[in-house]
């Protein structure tokens, strides 16, 4: 897989090149009444210093689930069953599946930060906006005082175009988009080298989404953090990450920059996916989406989960899975060496 | 262009609210609005959440009066039995788990709408056009989804069963309010293209209404864009996306997600529409003058004090903006 570290981002502390997570063979099930889900199989990738990989899929295809097993926010019947999560932060190497709950906490929004869908709702209704910032900033800082952490509440409000007067509004006082920004200023607080981000402008408008999205890019030059970003949109995500996950069913089924996805998506399903997007100002054509739906992951399909609405499939996809190799995880890219 | 089966003429609505104790207020959700849907024509409805699409939508649904203006089918100003009305014009939410009644089999659903508005009593007669009607929304074969209740079907399955109970009326307008946001994304083309195909078979008249502009450009004749409540541009949807009149419309069209853009400077282009403008106003005390003249990065005076009227382009595009009125004078 060929991918290029967007240039002037890679600070000499952290080397060029360097892997801020790798993701090995993660697997979650959801342990039910009957047999277990499988809602993440066998997810393996890695994700460099600054970059912003994007995470697709539809609904049910595993990608929310992924991200709570990387942040160790799943609760049960999710557990995560299998695989490793190695984090390189700036203190060392870890293993976030193995961490201990105070572990954990010492890495969390220090070196670990996420941003939820409705994290705008998330933020404590009682509590002032610059009030939250302080709790966070000192129970992390411990050596902070309470007029710096407000002044720092401030400056990170700022950063999100929030004006300083605002750090002493409840949340309710502030308007959604508002309130989202907040949100991703609070998770960038402590300077975390990894902000996750689970569709965080889904809930907002798109003109808002855009404004929101220029200031994460902004904020990320400056800062050097790294993103997951996970989303249903495509169309976006095209346009925001470096690389592009696409996940289906559980697995994901092809991984490529943002432009090779684009220009030459590989996995059959990338493609019907790409192609469920009308075009906004190129010529338009006929498209036709994907027929059938996702598979009820209860129950999934034998073989490679997308064969039962593959226009692509042909002997042997019903039987054999395909493993993800160079990229890509389908049998029409596969020579009979790489077949598992 | 043949007569409108449906239209609104200056249509407002404004609902009181309560604002706390003893005290209410009007929330002004839709103003002035006019729009015309013609037979095998496609009108779409664009704008963001609380732009007043949707009141806009109920209105022309007979959900409620307007506060003023009128509602005309074929000509006529409606009045009189709303089952009549609801003959012609059928509505399809953007919920597909909502709008079925979920203790009832498909088939009760659709012949529910055949009893009671084409007075079908006969049991094969039934029979027959419930499958004829799942045929026609491609939920095939028919006979393995009539027996089906709600829960078993996915999202699209639902939806087109609404579509299918739409239909069952024989309806002249379909009146689609979101009808692709809660689909998953593989499955949303199909259901666009089984409205393109409604429209072309049986000449309906189609208001989809969307907050996605590219979904809008590929069904689509003309688009219509909201803010506010009030409409602030609309004409044959290319001219409109190509060239649009109103700073809003432009805003709207440059903050979509369009991936024929990459290639280049990734944050150069984010942050060409960086911009901060604010978000739309409240509809209780909405600005005076244009509404977007508070995020216009090219408002002038006349913009704060008095709404800009109707200007029309020879490509059948219209706006209201005084950057417009100036250029035209």
């Amino acid at each position: 897989m060929i991918t290029e570290p967007a240039p002037g981002l890679v600070t000499a502390a952290t080397g060029p090149n360097s892997t801020v997570l790798s993701v090995r063979g993660l697997t979650v099930d959801y342990l039910t009444d009957g047999a277990p889900v499988r809602a993440c199989d066998d997810v393996s990738f890695t994700l460099r210093r600054g970059e912003i990989l994007g995470v697709a899929g539809e609904s049910g295809s595993g990608k929310s689930t992924l991200i709570t097993a990387l942040t160790r926010l799943q609760r049960p019947p999710a557990v995560t069953t299998e695989g490793s999560i190695e984090f390189h932060s700036r203190d060392g190497s870890v293993d976030l599946v193995s961490l201990s709950a105070s572990e954990l906490r010492a890495l969390r929004w220090t070196s670990l930060a996420i941003v939820l869908q409705s994290a705008m709702d998330a933020l404590n209704p009682v509590m002032r906006i610059g009030a939250q910032f302080v709790d966070v900033l000192r129970s992390h800082d411990k050596g902070l005082g309470r007029k710096d952490a407000w002044a720092r509440a401030s400056e990170l409000l700022g950063m999100v175009g929030i004006s300083a007067d605002r750090v002493r509004s409840y949340p309710h006082e502030l308007s959604g988009g508002m309130r989202q920004r907040a949100s991703i200023a609070l998770a960038l607080a402590c300077g975390p080298e990894l902000v996750v981000m689970d569709e965080p402008t889904t809930a907002v408008d798109v003109v808002m989404q855009r404004q929101i999205l220029a200031q994460v890019l902004r904020l990320r030059r400056e800062l050097g953090f790294s993103v997951v970003f996970v989303t249903h949109d495509l169309s976006l995500l095209l346009e925001l990450a470096d690389r592009i996950a696409i996940m289906y069913a559980g697995r994901i089924v092809e991984i490529d920059t943002a432009h090779s996805l684009y220009a030459n998506p590989r996995h059959p399903y990338t493609r019907g996916l790409r192609d469920s997007f009308p075009p906004l100002r190129s010529p338009l054509r006929r498209l036709s989406g994907i027929p059938g739906s996702p598979p009820d992951l209860r129950n999934p399909p034998a073989g490679c989960a997308f064969h039962p609405r593959c226009p692509d499939r042909f002997e042997g996809c019903d039987q054999e899975r395909p493993l993800l190799v160079d990229g890509v995880a389908c049998r029409l890219h596969q020579s009979g060496e790489n077949r598992a | 262009m043949s007569q409108p089966v449906l239209e609104a003429r200056e249509v407002s609505k404004h609902f009181p609210v309560r604002i706390g104790a003893g005290r209410t207020a009007v929330v002004r959700a839709v103003e002035d609005a006019t729009l015309a849907l013609q037979p095998g024509r496609i009108v779409a409805l664009v704008g963001e959440s609380g732009s007043g699409k949707t009141t806009l939508a109920r209105l022309l649904a007979r959900f409620y009066p307007p506060t003023s203006g009128e509602i005309r089918l074929r000509g006529k100003a409606v009045r009189g039995k709303e089952r009549d009305y609801h003959r012609d014009v059928q509505l399809i939410f953007q919920d597909p788990f909502g709008s079925l009644n979920p203790l009832h089999r498909v088939r009760y659903n659709l012949e529910r709408a055949l009893r009671l508005h084409h007075g079908v009593r006969a049991r094969a007669e039934l029979n027959r056009r419930v499958l004829e009607l799942l045929d026609r929304v491609s939920l095939s074969p028919a006979d393995q989804f009539v027996d089906k209740f709600p829960h078993e079907l996915s999202g699209g399955q639902r939806q087109r069963v609404v579509i299918a109970r739409a239909l069952a009326v024989e309806p002249k307008v379909l009146l689609g309010d979101e009808p692709i946001s809660m689909l998953d994304v593989s499955i949303r083309l199909e259901m666009l293209n089984l409205l393109d195909r409604l429209r072309t078979e049986d000449g309906l008249a189609l208001l989809y209404i969307t907050h996605d502009i590219a979904s809008a450009r590929y069904l689509c004749d003309d688009i219509v864009v909201m803010y506010a409540g009030r409409m602030v541009e609309g004409g044959p949807k290319d001219d409109v996306i190509a060239s649009p009149l109103h700073p809003y419309t432009k805003l709207l069209i440059d903050s979509s997600p369009d991936p024929d853009r990459i290639g280049g400077d990734r944050d150069a282009l984010f942050d060409s529409t960086a911009e901060d403008l604010g978000e739309p106003p409240s509809l209780i005390d909405p600005p005076s003058g244009c509404r977007f003249h508070p995020r216009c990065p090219f408002a002038m005076d006349v913009c704060k004090t008095a709404v800009p009227p109707r200007t029309e382009l020879p490509n059948g595009q219209w706006t209201h903006c005084w950057l417009q009125q100036e250029e035209t004078r």
